[in-house]
């Protein structure tokens, strides 16, 4: 076993075990600092597989946006150290048998389809063939999805800040 | 990564899409199944990036569909928390057992 394997492994165990204790807390506050520390792992994982550009994007989008969004709007409808309420046995127990049915047919899918590689030579994950092939606007090119979804970005803030807005009373 | 197989970064990502299910579930507040739904979309960024460097190593298309991913949990992050504000400013509460109003 390599160095690269070792980390995988415990990358892989850090993530595993924050996702647990984000699904499983009781604490809400708690559940959002666990889930910061299980996107950090997934970054690592990006890193390990050599796509340092989607790495960056993970820690700058969640890590420093959607989590701090997730802990500002904690603080702004919970009291701090608040317990959340018990939930029902049956919920727990019918959740529980959902997710391990689905979770060991997806393992035994996995683990007996061959996945077979291709043979063309790999080109380098760099930023510089993700931004020429992302905005070209030839074949293969990725420029109309790129307007769809910056426009889309955009109506979400606006729809967002309509959404929030307190309305005076007359 | 040569010496890590794809099926164990398949496996990964797996019991973390399945923990997101088990969360979004078995939990009744609206912040804690939005944070399970960020793992469930988590676990699907590495399934694209994984066969993307497994698999497709030619191409960059798992790439594309993962910063696409990235954005839509963004936009969709904030439109909710915008709709979570609201309704506890309304109902004093986000347990979706309490917000009845918006049923029918």
């Amino acid at each position: 076993m390599n160095v690269e394997a070792i980390i995988f492994y415990i990358l892989a165990a850090l993530i595993i075990t924050f996702g647990v204790l984000t699904v499983f807390t009781r604490k809400i506050f708690r559940a959002a600092v666990f889930l910061l520390f299980s996107l950090i792992g997934v970054a690592g994982v990006y890193i390990l597989m050599d796509m340092q550009f989607v790495a960056a994007l993970q820690i700058v989008v969640y890590v420093g946006g959607i989590v701090v969004l997730i802990i500002f709007s904690i603080f702004l409808t919970h009291s701090s150290g608040e317990r959340l309420a018990p939930q029902k046995l049956g919920r727990i127990i019918r959740a529980g048998i959902l997710s391990a049915i689905g979770m060991l047919f997806s393992v035994w899918i996995i683990t007996h389809h061959l996945f077979l590689p291709t043979t063309a030579l790999p080109i380098e994950h760099s930023v510089q063939n993700i931004g020429l092939q992302l905005l070209s606007y030839t074949s293969y090119g990725y420029v109309f999805p790129f307007e769809v979804v910056s426009i889309l970005l955009l109506a979400a803030l606006v729809g967002s800040i309509v959404i929030a807005m307190k309305i005076k009373k007359q | 990564m040569e010496h890590v197989p794809l099926a164990h970064v398949l496996i990964l990502s797996t019991i973390l899409f399945f923990l997101g299910i088990y969360g979004f579930f078995s939990r009744r507040n609206l912040i804690t199944m939005l944070m399970s739904i960020e793992l469930i979309l988590n676990s699907v960024n590495i399934n694209f990036v994984a066969f993307n460097k497994y698999v497709y190593p030619h191409q960059l298309e798992g790439v594309f569909f993962t910063l696409f991913i990235i954005t839509i949990a963004a936009a969709e992050v904030s439109i909710s928390i915008a709709i979570i504000i609201n309704l506890y400013r309304r109902f004093n509460t986000i347990d979706i057992e309490d917000t009845k109003n918006m049923k029918f």
